[in-house]
């Protein structure tokens, strides 16, 4: 398969999105959301990895194989999550120390 | 099927000289042998460890050792053989020498990267191996924290470094086998015609690429949190020691299926051959190395019931790890299966696939047993836990090595290795890894904790018994480790394929061509098909 070729200008306009987002957070870090501080900037995060990866790691232009390898490693982020927080945020649940 | 000896032909040993050549080569059948190299190396400095240890443990008080020096014996005992043996040890020897042959192509789909990941991995290996000889880790090889962050005053961020540079290895190794089989498998050569080591290996390359990175990671917020004081895991710093061990137990216990998954594929080959039939039950035998493979990522909690992991949790944990029995035990079932009406044949490889399926079995079984909460609670720390996973590593993964090793002898090196020897050897260490191995079952139900050099005297006797098994398993893996290096130069010159056996790897010269075949091979059948072999036999 032939190699997709990114012009300078798409990554430009990439980069400038990821610049945007960069200055988003800082300027979110101004207010306090409470418990949203981290999901805003887990979200913001979360898309600007997405676009390194589909853009700057042109996954965008790929084969389906390929990017199922890519939302597998996501998929598998996930699990780890998930898993966890079923400890994390069932700890206290009983009203046994440590429980 | 016994053909007849070709005249000598250029192969993969002859056609280059020199160090160079080694040092320097893209093949994957010389890097199997690189790789062969340096794990029997780290076998035996692991073995070294397990030696001291069982000295130590022959008599209640702690006098051979202090116990300063007995923590850095388990640690590097576990970090030796689990990083630099056995998570090597099928993939990337037999795996490597024989996934392209197999699939019936030239070499993996990167070779440079294929040498790129001996050198990583010896660089990983050589750090250990620093860190060791600075003084070592006595962390265990699990590092849990707060100790390993905060308390531990050995070579921890080291020896983290060094398992973290092997572990790219392991993954540049995966993403090579699954590339080359997705990619370059022979004409005709569908999935459901691969092998089922083939199967075995895929799914094993998933584990490592997909899980690999997340054991990287947390061994360098260790390292992070030590070094720093960055508050990650150590609640004194803000952090939840019990996050680590999630971290940590999401690669390690998948660690465990990229140890005997590999062996399983092995035991599927060696059952079939053997047996003269075909795998009963074939797909699921192959959807089950899959399926193991993700089941295997659920199941990390059953590590952590004690740990103060919430009990709803622990429910979760519980019942997916019994989940993972399923797969593990189709295989069983199915190799058992194939074996009914099979026209089985006792050579040495076999003897060893026999073993693995018994004593697999019985560490499989005591799995569940620790995967029931209540239990778990008694055995945790125990010898029970140290049992059941040496059942499972050495019963298992390193009865089907030495037993992939001697099956695939004549081909890697084209000579025939001493039979009567072979069958000594496997029963020697069939019955020294019992006599070692089951006695802490017993001791470690009665309570005798891991980890401690000292013990109460009415432990004494099992101990001894252990101890004296691993005197005899010692000699039964000293044995092959003689007699192939003396088949090496003296051994009778192989035939192309001594077993008779179906693979394609069975079809080229012993040893191979540089370029494994000189034809490509077209596959017009399904794996393991002896059905012309029976027709030739009734004929």
């Amino acid at each position: 398969m032939s190699e997709h070729i990114v012009t300078k200008k798409q990554y430009a306009h990439v980069f400038v999105i990821l610049l945007i987002l960069t200055l988003t957070t800082s300027w979110a870090a101004y207010f306090d959301l409470g418990k949203l501080n981290v999901v805003v900037a887990l979200v913001i995060a979360t898309i600007k990895a997405s676009l390194v990866v589909l853009f700057f790691m042109h996954v965008y232009w790929q084969t389906k194989l390929t990017k199922l390898v890519v939302v597998s490693g996501v998929a598998w982020l996930a699990l780890l999550l998930w898993l966890t927080l079923t400890d994390i945020v069932s700890r206290g649940w009983l009203p046994f120390p440590g429980k | 099927m016994i053909t007849a000896i070709a005249p000598p032909r250029e192969n993969y040993l002859t056609h280059e000289y020199g160090i160079k050549s080694w040092l320097l080569t893209q093949d994957h059948k010389r890097i199997a042998l690189l790789y062969l190299g340096a794990i029997s190396f780290f076998f035996f400095l692991g073995g070294i460890f397990a030696t001291i240890i069982r000295l130590e443990l022959l008599t209640p008080p702690g006098d051979l050792v202090s116990s300063q020096t007995y923590n850095k014996l388990f640690s590097l005992h576990g970090i030796i053989m689990i990083f630099l043996f056995m998570i090597p040890s099928i993939p990337a020897t037999l795996g490597n020498f024989l996934v392209p042959m197999m699939i019936g192509c030239k070499d993996l789909a990167f070779p440079k990267i294929n040498l790129l990941s001996w050198y990583i991995f010896m660089a990983g290996g050589a750090l250990i191996l620093y860190a060791m000889l600075r003084g070592g880790v006595d962390t265990g090889w699990t590092f849990y924290v707060p100790f390993s962050t905060s308390y531990a005053n050995t070579y921890v961020i080291l020896t983290a470094v060094g398992i973290f540079i092997a572990g790219f290895s392991s993954i540049l190794t995966g993403l090579n086998f699954i590339v080359t089989i997705h990619r370059m498998r022979a004409p005709g050569l569908t999935w459901f015609r691969l092998p089922l080591f083939i199967w075995s290996m895929y799914a094993t390359s998933v584990i490592q690429v997909l899980g690999t990175p997340v054991i990287a990671v947390t061994l360098l917020l260790v390292a992070v949190e030590r070094g720093f004081h960055i508050g990650i895991f150590d609640p004194a710093l803000g952090g939840d020691p019990v996050l680590f061990q999630h971290l940590f137990w999401f690669y390690s216990h998948p660690a465990v299926y990229i140890m005997v998954l590999p062996g399983m594929g092995v035991i599927s080959e060696l059952v079939s051959v053997y047996s003269r039939k075909r795998v009963f039950g074939y797909k699921f035998v192959a959807f089950s190395s899959v399926a193991i493979a993700v089941l295997g990522f659920l199941v990390w909690g059953h590590h952590m019931f004690v740990s103060s992991q919430s009990v709803y949790a622990s429910l979760i944990f519980s019942f997916l790890s019994f989940m993972v029995a399923v797969p593990s035990a189709i295989k069983v079932f199915n190799w058992t299966a194939t074996l009914y009406k099979g026209s089985i044949s006792y050579d040495t490889p076999m003897l060893y696939a026999f073993g693995f399926i018994g004593l697999f079995t019985i560490g499989g079984l005591t799995g569940t047993f620790l995967a029931t909460l209540g239990f778990d609670v008694h055995v945790t720390d125990t010898y029970f836990v140290v049992a059941h996973f040496h059942y499972i590593m050495v019963g298992g993964t390193m009865m089907a090595y030495l037993g992939g090793l001697h099956y695939w002898w004549p081909k890697i090196t084209g000579r025939m290795y001493h039979e009567g020897w072979a069958k000594l050897s496997a029963l020697v260490v069939f019955l020294g890894f019992n006599l070692t191995f089951f006695p802490q079952f017993i001791m470690g139900y009665l309570g005798m904790p891991r980890r401690y050099h000292a013990y109460p005297p009415e432990f004494q006797v099992y101990h001894v018994l252990s101890t004296a098994g691993a005197s005899v398993l010692a000699v039964g893996y000293l044995i092959p480790a003689i007699y192939f290096i003396w088949a090496m130069r003296y051994g009778q010159p192989a035939p192309d394929n001594p077993w008779g056996a179906t693979g394609l790897e069975w079809q080229t010269s012993s040893p191979p061509p540089p370029e494994n075949f000189e034809i490509t091979p077209v596959v017009t059948q399904e794996a393991y098909d002896y059905s012309i072999l029976e027709e030739m036999t009734v004929g």
